[in-house]
């Protein structure tokens, strides 16, 4: 019983095996890339280990306090920014190997020629609630 | 009637359904289904006889379920064999189905699940939000846990070691939701010691007693964690460690000692002093060697580490220290503790800091910080 984050990178990550960018695949081949996200999720609801999944649009700015009275500054986004999340998928599994076995099934999501995508997906931990008994 | 008693009924009338040719996955269903009825009628026109009334409700329930042709076929001849109302069977199943529920072939999660609602007769809702996950998905870690123990025998004897487990997670992995854990968990470890009579279910609830006696002190007004020797015992639930210490001796004196047994014992003699300098490490010391003699842990080693420091001197649990495998969850904040007792500062303010960044709950990692910042102040 613990809880995960499979973290999907537009940058950052170690470059895929199919490294063929998204734009360059038939419309044939994204919807059945789609089509293995969805039912990757939703044969993780049947078995009792999902917990939530969503994706995040690439464009994002970096917002911060500016002082009493004074409106929030926003900066960005930028270009040069090395790590970009493009989604995640949060799983509450029995070990860390179950975690790292769905990891790799997710990264055998199809890309261009309908071939595996190899694509690093990054695996952390949740902290959890302490436990009660430690001595 | 309050909830927790109305839910103190499940495992028994499951049980009734069960017996009478029920399949366990249907008859949970209409339990809680006559559950969620009892809870809604009951504070206006509770019964004279509760079991018997929700045996009633949740048997037309599975009825009422069975609709398909077939199923038809079978139920008119499960109504021809329904027992006149009256008294309810005195055959109590509550232990087959905690065995039922914490059956080998359940991973630990689901059995905590299975566990906590046809045993505990807590709704899906309720379990979902304790463990912070989807309703949905906790419905499906249910029926597929009925699913996997459909095949099991019900009259079939169990092993209480895996129920002892299923019940330590739940009391020791509880997440703060709307649903109390460690209460739930001690309800349902008492319900077992009333359904059979071993030592280390004794063991097991003296533990968990002990170990909930100190709640109000472990935590802080602002969330943060209060280590055992910082606590104030002013506040510890004396009638709690009264009551633990009560199960505890009675179980030692049946001399078969196990591992719960054991680590109730520390917490015991942890419970005894009345300030943390007066704690008796050199007992706490040979319970820990029992509890490693028993268990072979690594974790009990490590906490034995602790004890060797308090009892011979942060030297002597450096030293046991040393024999362990540096990379165990939590060797590096014993490592800090240590040799900050040892008067090596600027060691354990580099140790604590470290062992924060490993640690795996974020309370930890707030003291463990703390412990660093403290440290390093001094230094400046």
């Amino acid at each position: 019983m613990a809880k995960y984050l499979l973290l999907k990178h537009y940058r950052g990550a170690p470059s895929a095996v199919n490294d063929v960018p998204m734009d360059q695949w038939t419309p044939q081949e994204i919807s059945a890339h789609i089509a293995y996200m969805n039912d990757f999720a939703a044969r993780l609801e049947q078995t009792g280990e999902f917990v939530d999944g969503q994706a995040l649009a690439p464009d994002g700015v970096f917002v911060r306090y500016d002082g009493e009275g004074r409106p929030p500054v926003t900066d960005g986004p930028f270009a040069e920014t090395k790590d970009l999340i493009a989604g995640w998928m949060v799983i509450d599994v029995d070990s860390y190997e179950r975690a790292v076995e769905l990891a790799g099934e997710l990264s055998a999501a199809p890309g261009k020629d309908g071939k595996p995508i190899h694509e690093w997906l990054e695996l952390r931990p949740f902290l959890t609630e302490p436990p009660t008994i430690t001595e | 009637m309050n909830d927790a008693l109305i839910r103190s009924l499940t495992p028994g009338v499951l049980g009734v359904l069960v017996r009478r040719g029920a399949d366990f996955a249907a008859a949970e269903d209409a339990v809680q289904d006559a559950l969620v009825e009892a809870v809604r009628v009951w504070s206006a026109d509770p019964p004279r006889d509760p079991k018997g009334w929700l045996v009633t409700v949740a048997w037309r329930r599975f009825l009422d379920g069975t609709r398909a042709d077939a199923a038809r076929r079978r139920r008119e001849d499960l109504v021809e064999e329904e027992p006149p109302p009256g008294p309810t069977s005195a055959v109590d199943d509550t232990l087959q189905l905690y065995f039922l529920c914490a059956h080998p072939s359940l991973t630990p999660s689901s059995a905590v699940a299975l566990t906590l609602r046809a045993v505990g007769g807590l709704t899906t809702r309720q379990i979902a939000q304790a463990y912070l996950v989807p309703e949905a998905t906790m419905a499906q870690r249910i029926s597929r846990a009925k699913r996997t123990v459909s095949g099991v025998r019900f009259d079939q004897p169990g092993d209480v070691a895996t129920v002892l487990r299923v019940l330590y997670l739940v009391f020791n992995e509880g997440y703060s939701g709307d649903v109390d854990l460690a209460a739930e968990a001690i309800r349902l470890t008492r319900q077992l010691t009333a359904a059979i009579d071993h030592p280390e279910v004794a063991g097991l609830l003296a533990l968990m007693l002990l170990h909930h006696a100190r709640r109000a002190a472990r935590g802080a007004a602002d969330g943060s964690l209060v280590p055992l020797a910082e606590q104030d015992r002013g506040r510890w639930d004396t009638g709690l460690i009264a009551e633990g210490v009560q199960i505890l001796q009675a179980a030692l004196a049946r001399d078969r000692l196990g591992e719960f047994q054991a680590q109730a014992a520390i917490a015991a003699l942890h419970a005894d002093a009345p300030t943390a300098d007066e704690t008796d490490w050199v007992q706490i010391v040979e319970w820990y060697d029992e509890l490693a003699r028993l268990t072979d842990s690594p974790i009990v080693r490590l906490n034995r580490a602790v004890a060797v420091g308090e009892a011979d001197g942060p030297r002597a649990g450096l030293a046991a220290l040393a024999a362990l495998d540096d990379a165990l969850p939590r060797y590096t904040a014993v490592a800090a503790y240590l040799h900050e007792r040892d008067g090596s500062v600027v060691t354990a303010a580099r140790l604590y800091a470290e062992a924060a960044r490993k640690a795996a709950n974020l309370a930890e990692r707030d003291h463990l910080t703390r412990q660093a910042g403290r440290l390093n102040a001094l230094r400046r």
